[in-house]
């Protein structure tokens, strides 16, 4: 507004050079995003139209791609092993993100309000965020191994169990470790987000409600919950996406296994890809996997700013 | 919650006041159980990593060494090909690039955006920040492609150019915001000066859009040091490994029996940089984090 304002008296009293300059600002602001731009293209766009292109065809390693349609797409709908992967990506987002935002929303609350003690207990919940997935998984790795980790010797020490276990040969006890692992490493995340959203409620509301006699569980219910939905749907968006794209943990404690039935979509995808080098096919898959994400970050967003207007 | 359980003990009776510090004890013991709950994998890491050899293969009770405290289990990394040295600096170098490059760009992006006008700036902006609706699982297959028809395949610096393009998003975000949160009067005062150009970006701008800098650096180091399947599909030469490619072939036996020392020693190595730099820039890191939560 103020631009135009000081543009119009200078544009009638020195036309030309005024022009001249705003030219060259024009260029200016788009040689500084430039470098951001040509990243984005390179490395992000181009691949992504590739992907698509790469999914119509027949395209090996070595030799000739060759292009052959829809046949990918058809031939996915018939991949049992596809279809499992993905089935079993859905169990293992429901586990974690139950486990994750449930553990995420009691540490929230815990560590809310500042006090004695708590930026300590804040830090000690969010270390393990800061390892990566990696190394988290490599620790688990070890300490779930039966003759040299911690836990089965554990169990077995004070009394648990009569002899030693191994938690990565049954499919139940293997889920169940690598989904403790992935709460243990990312509670702290989502706490910090619930806990911004828990700290931006002003606390009169928490107090006249406190006034007007209600409990410490109706205010949690009628107050707090409403107002944290929108950290709740940020924490659930990136909980489900973060948790459908699973693949460190899986692929390094447990490899897939036992038997095959850990092995997730983008698992999947690796194998076909980057091990039996069928890369068109591989992209297919890619692109159904996008598309069902893309999918559900948009039934979430709506569900949850639905609910939102009609209360 | 505690705050709140204080300020009520002011006007409680003394009857009430025994009751709450009762609550106030519990609370801290079960705080103070669930802190170590989430330390104690980290530590017991840490502490088994100095074992001998004989010992690192049994299990880790007590966490300590029981024998002579040893360095062992790291120099038996140099079985592995390279000294664990030599992996660290392919990390350090991919992380360090990864968070220079970053910084730089989105720096300028950031700048552009914040104060200039130009063709097709909302399309650009939306085109960069579109970027984190597509997870980069999807296109992991054509970049391979595209960084051997580039010569990069197998190279730590198209792993850079991978791991910049995919900060992106967060940090020209990041860098915008910080850029628009400047007053303009600021840059009006110093033009009128004679500053222009680089020297406004850096001398003037510079130090008032620091704290965003470092929250984008500090994300940048921190995740291309820990991703891994980029890392595990672009690099296949065995020297150019990064430490969680190199550590994940060690666990899976790759070279032999697993030496379950050298894992724990790998893990320490991986873990204690990323700790150390959050604990240092805790209050960037948690302003990065919550910068997408709050409005």
């Amino acid at each position: 507004m103020p631009d135009t304002s000081s543009k119009a008296p200078a544009a009638v009293a020195t036309p030309r050079p005024r022009r001249r300059r705003r030219r060259s600002a024009d260029w200016e602001g788009l040689l500084y995003v430039l470098p951001a731009a040509a990243l984005v293209i390179v490395f992000f766009m181009i691949p992504l139209g590739m992907t698509i292109w790469m999914s119509l065809h027949k395209w090996p390693l070595m030799g000739k791609p060759r292009w052959i349609g829809l046949d990918n797409y058809s031939r996915l709908l018939g991949d049992s092993d596809f279809w499992n992967a993905l089935g079993f990506t859905v169990q293992y987002t429901l586990a974690a993100t139950a486990g994750l935002l449930g553990v995420a929303l009691i540490l929230a609350l815990m560590v809310e309000r500042p006090a004695r003690g708590v930026a300590f207990y804040r830090t000690a919940y969010f270390l393990p965020v800061v390892t990566g997935f990696a190394s988290a998984s490599l620790l688990w790795a070890w300490l779930s191994n039966v003759d040299s980790g911690l836990f089965s010797p554990l169990a077995q020490t004070i009394g648990l169990t009569s002899e030693p276990v191994n938690i990565l040969a049954t499919f139940g006890p293997a889920f169940w470790s690598v989904t403790i692992m992935v709460v243990w490493k990312m509670a702290g995340f989502h706490m910090v987000i619930l806990m911004s959203g828990l700290q931006s409620i002003p606390a009169d509301y928490i107090e006249a409600a406190r006034i007007d006699g209600a409990k410490a569980h109706q205010r949690f219910r009628y107050i707090t919950l409403p107002l944290v939905r929108r950290p709740f749907a940020l924490a659930l968006i990136l909980c489900v996406s973060g948790s459908m794209l699973a693949f460190d943990q899986f692929y390094i404690i447990l490899s897939g296994g036992p038997q095959n039935q850990t092995v997730t979509a983008v698992y999947h995808i690796f194998n076909e890809s980057f091990v039996s080098f069928r890369l068109g096919y591989g992209a297919a898959l890619s692109v159904v996997l996008l598309a069902i994400l893309l999918v559900l970050s948009a039934i979430q967003l709506r569900l949850l700013r639905d609910r939102g207007e009609t209360r | 919650m505690n705050a709140a359980t204080m300020d009520a003990s002011i006007r409680a009776p003394a009857r009430r006041r025994g009751r709450i510090r009762y609550h106030r004890a519990v609370f801290h013991v079960t705080a103070v159980l669930v802190a170590l709950l989430f330390l104690a994998p980290i530590f017991w890491v840490v502490a088994a990593s100095f074992r001998t050899k004989a010992e690192s293969g049994q299990p880790p009770l007590p966490p300590w060494p029981s024998g002579p405290f040893s360095i062992d289990s790291y120099l038996r990394l140099e079985n592995f090909g390279q000294s664990i040295l030599h992996y660290s600096g392919n990390s350090l170098f991919v992380a360090v690039g990864t968070a220079a490059l970053t910084i730089v760009v989105s720096t300028l992006a950031g700048y552009g955006f914040s104060r200039f006008n130009f063709p097709l700036k909302g399309l650009v902006f939306l085109l960069v920040l579109a970027t984190i609706m597509v997870p980069f699982q999807s296109i992991l297959t054509p970049l391979f492609l595209l960084l051997a028809k580039m010569g990069l395949q197998n190279t730590l610096i198209g792993l850079i150019l991978i791991y910049t393009t995919l900060q992106l998003p967060f940090s020209v975000f990041m860098m915008r915001n910080a850029f628009d949160a400047v007053p303009k009067e600021i840059e009006e005062a110093a033009r009128i000066d004679g500053v222009k150009g680089a020297r406004m970006l850096v001398q003037v701008m510079g130090p008032l859009v620091l704290p965003g800098v470092v929250t984008v650096g500090l994300f940048a180091f921190l995740n291309a040091w820990n991703e891994f399947l980029a890392a595990l599909v672009l690099l296949t030469d065995q020297s150019k490994f990064t430490l969680p490619v190199l550590m994940t072939a060690v666990r899976s036996g790759r070279f032999g029996s697993i030496d379950w020392g050298a894992v724990q020693a790998g893990v320490t190595v991986m873990m204690i940089p990323c700790l150390i730099l959050f604990l240092i820039l805790q209050r960037s890191y948690i302003r990065g984090l919550t910068a997408g939560a709050v409005k």
